[in-house]
């Protein structure tokens, strides 16, 4: 056995030292430098110990940057902003993948592998790109603009931009097919019968949808939700693009910190900040997957 | 509901205009002459010959390719042999640590993902002296990250719907077990790390915020450089770049599904 495990071991470790350095030791990082404060140093921020050979003699950390979230409304905006869009931006999707996943769960065979490539093929094009789309349809001189003007609708173009309505149809047109392929995944294994069966016994088709369809899917619909509300949440793209500055957002603040105010040890506290508020709906995912694998 | 009512077919033919009308606009509008994005001044295919003259686009495409190319071939590896021990061995220590630390990538907010890493890499320069400064291998690193951790579950999946005895059948023959993975396991799940690979290098290729964080001078990705232009608002030689792209992409994904399509009826007519 122990030839045995050392083989194991030959698999394993390579992957764990990988991500141990590249994924879980810069979450530290991060969390330290959060504890510190800006210095007009390379890079820009002061290390909270103070060494002394390969021990640490004393610690000056604090929370100061975490207090300053709490002071300025801008971050606390910015995150209850983030919740927001994300949350009806998710049911928005919601609302237009469950009618897809529907159909596609119903066509015959041929019609749905057609129907469902059709989902898969925009997931695999670039969302930065298809964001880009969206600026050509609603910007001042877009599409939709200038097609509603040359029929004589408006006279002055409409104010699409830099509104909430685009940075929705942003969540929609990148996260779209995230929705839309667990609903169907649901609703594929529904037995037909039973939707048959409810409508033998006199339920209405609306009653039987609210009765047997949608309580049959709500895994499909849990997931799909989560799929979609937690990168929405951190979007940076989508915001940048599409949104002004009463789109506020955690995700754009974090980079504007960076980027343009060179502060690090805010970002990072930023940064610290989204991911506790995502560990719940992560943590929620993650079980709702292993649900449906079981 | 019905099997089709026409309400319902509505929904979802609007859900699919959603997707591709503004895709679609904006490939007609490649093809327009005029400069002016709203003017439509008849067809030409000008805005294609600029895009090859444009020696920053060119260059940061090529860079695209590099990083997308390595970090999916990393991925893979790693990815293979995470996905390999998590549905293989039963257990191990640290095999609680791996499952969380293989699937949280996926999750994480890509603004998360990219300054930890460049604190990281910054930490490293300090302490040891490597990585020297940012650049193409900083950017491999953080895209082969997330690349191994979709590579996994995608290998992971295809293993459990992998009949174990076959394994155990060849173990009991006297097969050993570099062998038996090479000749038996590997095969098999050859599907799904083909398909991890091509995931990982779109992801990459579509990246720009990790990009963004752990780029330095002169490796500017393709979206870094997009995105820098497409801040300035619509421009016909972007245009006809993400048409090229939408369409390769296109022919790849729709080649994909027919190759799969042929194996399956083959696969089925061999089993009759």
């Amino acid at each position: 056995m122990g030839f045995q495990s050392l083989k194991r071991y030959l698999v394993i470790i390579p992957p764990i030292l990988w991500l141990g350095l590249f994924f879980l030791i810069p979450f530290f990082v991060v969390l330290q430098v959060s504890l510190s404060d800006p210095a007009l140093t390379r890079p820009p921020f002061t290390s909270i110990f103070t060494w002394e050979g390969w021990w640490p003699s004393s610690f000056t950390g604090d929370l100061e940057n975490y207090e300053f979230l709490l002071s300025d409304s801008l971050y606390v905006n910015s995150y209850l902003n983030s919740l927001k869009i994300a949350a009806i931006g998710s049911f928005v999707c919601l609302l237009i993948g469950y009618p897809i996943a529907y159909v596609i769960a119903r066509a015959d065979a041929n019609l749905r592998n057609t129907l469902l490539l059709l989902v898969i093929l925009p997931f695999w094009t670039s969302s930065l790109l298809r964001v880009y789309a969206l600026i050509g349809m609603y910007s001042p001189n877009g599409f939709i603009n200038s097609t509603l003007s040359w029929f004589g609708i408006i006279d002055t173009p409409l104010q699409l931009m830099q509104t909430d309505f685009a940075i929705y149809s942003g969540i929609v047109i990148t996260y779209l097919p995230l929705m839309i392929l667990p609903l169907y995944a649901a609703l594929e294994k529904l037995d037909g019968d039973l939707v048959e069966a409810a409508s033998d016994l006199g339920a209405t088709p609306l009653a039987t949808f609210w009765r047997v369809t949608l309580p049959l899917s709500i895994s499909g619909i849990v997931a799909g939700y989560l799929l979609v509300f937690i990168p929405s949440v951190g979007e940076f793209v989508i915001p940048a693009l599409l949104g002004g500055p009463d789109q506020l957002m955690i995700g754009k603040t974090l980079w504007t910190e960076f980027f343009n105010n060179r502060d690090w040890p805010v970002a990072s506290s930023v940064a610290m900040v989204m991911l506790a508020f995502l560990v719940i709906p992560m943590m929620f995912l993650r079980n709702t997957q292993r649900a449906g694998s079981a | 509901m019905g099997k089709r009512h026409p309400l319902v077919l509505f929904m979802a033919g609007f859900g699919y205009a959603i997707l591709y009308i503004p895709i679609l606009i904006m490939i007609i509008y490649s093809f327009n002459s005029s400069k002016l994005v709203t003017v439509w001044a008849g067809w030409s295919t000008k805005w294609y010959g600029e895009l090859l003259q444009n020696g920053q686009l060119v260059d940061a495409a090529w860079i695209s390719l590099k990083v997308g190319f390595w970090s999916a071939t990393i991925g893979i590896i790693f990815g293979t042999m995470i996905g390999y021990a998590l549905a293989r061995f039963r257990r191990f220590r640290g095999k609680l640590l791996l499952n969380g630390m293989a699937t949280a990538p996926i999750v994480m907010p890509e603004v998360v993902t990219g300054l930890s890493l460049l604190l990281l890499f910054i930490s490293l320069e300090n302490l040891i002296g490597w990585p020297a400064g940012r650049g193409l291998t900083t950017i491999i690193i953080a895209h082969a990250t997330f690349a191994m951790a979709f590579v996994a579950v995608v290998v992971q999946g295809r293993l459990s719907d992998f009949d174990v005895s076959i394994e155990e059948a060849a173990h009991d023959l006297g097969a050993r077990q570099p062998y038996i993975f090479f000749a038996i396991t590997l095969p098999v799940i050859m599907p799904a790390i083909i398909a991890g690979w091509l995931l990982a290098f779109t992801l990459s290729f579509d990246d720009l915020v990790i990009a963004s964080f752990v780029s330095g001078p002169g490796s500017s990705t393709l979206p870094i450089v997009i995105f820098s232009k497409v801040r300035l608002g619509v421009t016909p030689e972007i245009n006809a770049l993400a048409t090229i792209i939408v369409a390769v992409v296109a022919i790849g994904v729709i080649a994909a599904n027919w190759l799969a399509l042929k194996n399956e009826n083959a696969q089925k007519q061999n089993n009759k």
